[in-house]
């Protein structure tokens, strides 16, 4: 599955890359980008882990730039 | 501003209340009169401080605890906390207001770059925002709004005016105007009626259309635009990329010379503690990238959004970079220079005989003949034709037509036919198919039919010159002789004739190779054959509108209105990008290393305020500068 998220708040695309080099290791997770030009976040992951996934993502998010939230 | 903004601001503004209360105290001399002045005016001013900059703490902290330390909030910190500490040494001057008043600016210059780019960013995306929200459909027998994701192909929607069109389609009934500005950034609206193909994201102006869709929402041409260009920031420039990297290594050098000053100099240089830790604070101010990191790629992505807003859509900011070098262009010629559709370029007429007489003999001739020079020949002929007056209509199979019209034998087509019918031609000197007419076995002239030129190609080529493009090679199939009149006729410096597809792959490498360690090598083409060519020049560029998917698959800029004069318009907003790009690093960087340098024990006359102008203030103007990339001049 595959799906497209808004991103709220400041990112700047050095930390963009390294949530998406981070959310890219979680288990089940084919491809992602985070893209902090369009402030847009996108999630390829397995249709059995997707949710797990996507919660993991959030907390990744909110680990390494606690200023931007994921609009799920 | 958004909400997380004013909050900010409303707590700078408190911030900034008290500490011109304290500062004034501490001016007039009041805390000295206290007992433990010195500590009351610390507290004092670690109000306003922590006011302000709680945030900047709470994320050092949570840095520290992820294991991603060396952001600018432990920094900041560090260098404020580091300014109040000053206070344990009693030879040094007391430096909390100082430590106060940088964070405080700190702050407002973080608001200031916070709502600078995301003015920019609404900017680029509103630019962007073609995208259709709906789509009117018949279902029961009742017009409904439904998601234009949920349109089958074929199906038929129905645009009323002033909506945008949400799918790739064919008109089946109507008439209007389309806006296609937002795609291919052509003002004049475009007229279509029944049976004209539209495109999803140009907006009705005029009149409804029925159309039926020949596309799925995901792959019309409004989805695969927007696809190209989010993706666009992945494929990165090499400056980007070099801009990250330089500041994983940047950060750390300068933290781990703050500490050297803080420990070397007053070991072996004798210097004062506080001076030297002052000094050290200072480096730790100035060593955050930011400037760059957030300038960087913004330069980039507002000359993308530039770009796309003048109907050209780059698929990276490393395309970018590449077109910004390029001093040699390769064409392909039809469907790139010419439009590649037949028409007539000239009417010769005989001494005495009317054009017009001669262009409606021809065209009632050829009135029946679906062959596309004789179509040719029809839609050029402005008056009506009267298919009464014709009569006995014969093909000559390569040769030509001959008809009857008003009971006149006229013959129209080439040398052998006319040679066969005893009449004499004489020759053209222009290039192109040459139809002659005879009109009862007398010569009345001949008609030019060529492939017409682009409107603008010989602009467009001039414009590349003056723009500092040295080289233009025109690349085609077509026959020598064509070849050079055209090449003549845009000012091309070279052209190569009947080429196959894979010559033309061997030309642009020998090209290629010639260039080595010079300026780059673009090819320009529309064709399903070009694709090869495009993929393996620098930068391939592809005619949007009419080029195969293929080619605008391999391409890494795509023209929509298939103008040729868009190149040169490209490759100005590529330079420009660049050029900003190139500014804000080496601005930044000297301000920061004067600021370093002046800042050093031995020299000692940069201040805190310089240091966070030298973080901040920077910034803020390398994205003011960066701003500047989403203007186009036409």
């Amino acid at each position: 599955m595959r799906k497209a998220f808004k991103l709220d708040g400041d990112l700047c695309s050095n930390c963009a890359g390294k949530i998406q080099t981070a959310v890219e290791k979680l288990d089940g997770v084919n491809s992602a980008s985070v893209n902090a030009m369009t402030l847009k976040f996108t999630l390829d992951a397995e249709d059995g882990k997707f949710d797990e996934a996507l919660k993991q993502s959030i907390k990744l998010f909110a680990d390494i730039e606690p200023d931007c939230e994921v609009l799920a | 501003m958004n909400k997380k903004q004013k909050k900010k601001l409303r707590r700078i503004l408190i911030a900034l209340a008290l500490f011109v209360v304290f500062e004034a105290l501490s001016i007039t001399g009041v805390f000295d009169l206290l007992p433990y002045g010195i500590w009351v005016e610390f507290v004092a001013f670690l109000i306003p401080y922590l006011i302000v900059g709680h945030d900047v703490l709470a994320r050092a902290w949570h840095g520290i605890t992820h294991r991603q330390p060396f952001d600018e909030n432990l920094l900041m910190t560090i260098a404020t906390i580091g300014a109040f500490a000053l206070v344990l040494f009693p030879d040094a001057e007391p430096h909390m207001a100082e430590g106060a008043a940088v964070m405080l600016f700190y702050q407002v210059g973080e608001l200031f770059e916070s709502y600078a780019v995301g003015k920019t960013r609404k900017s680029i995306t509103d630019m962007m925002d073609i995208a259709p929200e709906y789509a009117n459909v018949v279902r029961d027998g009742e017009l409904v709004q439904v998601d234009p994701g949920e349109i089958a192909v074929g199906e038929e929607i129905v645009c009323k005016p002033g909506e945008r069109v949400p799918l790739d389609g064919i008109v089946v009934s109507g008439r209007s105007q389309l806006d296609t500005s937002a795609l291919t950034g052509e003002s004049v609206p475009r007229v279509v009626e029944e049976g004209a193909h539209v495109t999803s994201g140009c907006v009705n102006m005029t009149g409804m259309l029925v159309v039926r869709t020949t596309a799925a929402f995901e792959n019309s041409t409004v989805s695969r635009i927007l696809e190209l260009v989010e993706n666009a920031s992945e494929k990165k420039a090499r400056t980007e990329n070099f801009i990250s990297r330089f500041a994983r290594v940047y950060t750390p050098i300068v933290v781990g010379l703050a500490v050297l000053i803080a420990v070397v100099s007053p070991l072996l240089l004798g210097h004062s503690v506080s001076k030297s830790i002052e000094s050290a604070l200072i480096f730790l101010v100035v060593s955050c990238p930011c400037a760059l990191v957030i300038s960087v790629p913004l330069s980039f992505f507002g000359g993308i959004g530039a770009a796309s807003r003048t109907g050209i859509l780059v698929k990276g900011s490393s395309y970018l970079e590449t077109l910004a070098a390029v001093d040699t262009i390769a064409f392909d010629k039809t469907g790139t220079l010419t439009s590649g559709t037949f028409g007539v370029v000239a009417v010769h007429a005989r001494e005495g005989i009317d054009k017009e007489l001669l262009l409606s003999y021809a065209a009632h001739a050829e009135a029946y003949s679906d062959h596309p020079i004789a179509m040719s020949v029809v839609s050029s002929y402005a008056g009506t034709i009267d298919r009464d007056k014709i009569d006995g209509v014969e093909e000559h199979s390569g040769q030509g037509v001959s008809a009857l019209v008003n009971a006149h034998r006229v013959l129209i087509g080439n040398d052998t036919l006319m040679q066969g019918a005893g009449v004499d031609v004489p020759n053209c000197h222009l290039i192109g198919t040459i139809l002659h007419v005879a009109l009862d076995g007398d010569y009345l002239g001949h008609i030019v039919i060529a492939d017409m030129m682009k409107d603008d190609a010989v602009q467009a080529i001039q414009a590349l010159h003056e723009a500092g493009v040295k080289h233009c090679v025109m690349l085609t199939g077509d026959r020598e002789e064509v070849a050079q009149a055209v090449a003549r006729e845009l000012g091309i410096d070279e052209y190569r004739a009947q080429l196959m597809p894979q010559d033309k792959v061997r030309q642009v490498e020998s090209l290629l190779e010639s260039h080595e360690g010079r300026g780059k090598v673009a090819f320009v083409g529309d064709g399903i054959n070009d694709a090869p060519v495009l993929m393996r020049a620098d930068v391939g560029i592809a005619m949007g509108g009419m080029g195969s998917d293929a080619a605008i698959e391999a391409a890494d800029i795509v023209l929509m209105d298939d103008k040729p004069s868009q190149i040169a318009c490209a490759i100005r907003i590529a330079r420009k990008t660049l050029r900003i790009v190139k500014q804000n690093i080496v601005f930044a960087l000297a301000v920061k290393i004067v600021i370093m340098i002046l800042a050093l024990p031995m020299i000692g006359i940069s201040t805190m305020w310089l240091a966070v102008f030298g973080d901040v203030g920077v910034s803020v103007l390398a994205i003011l500068n960066a701003m500047r990339c989403l203007r186009v001049q036409k």
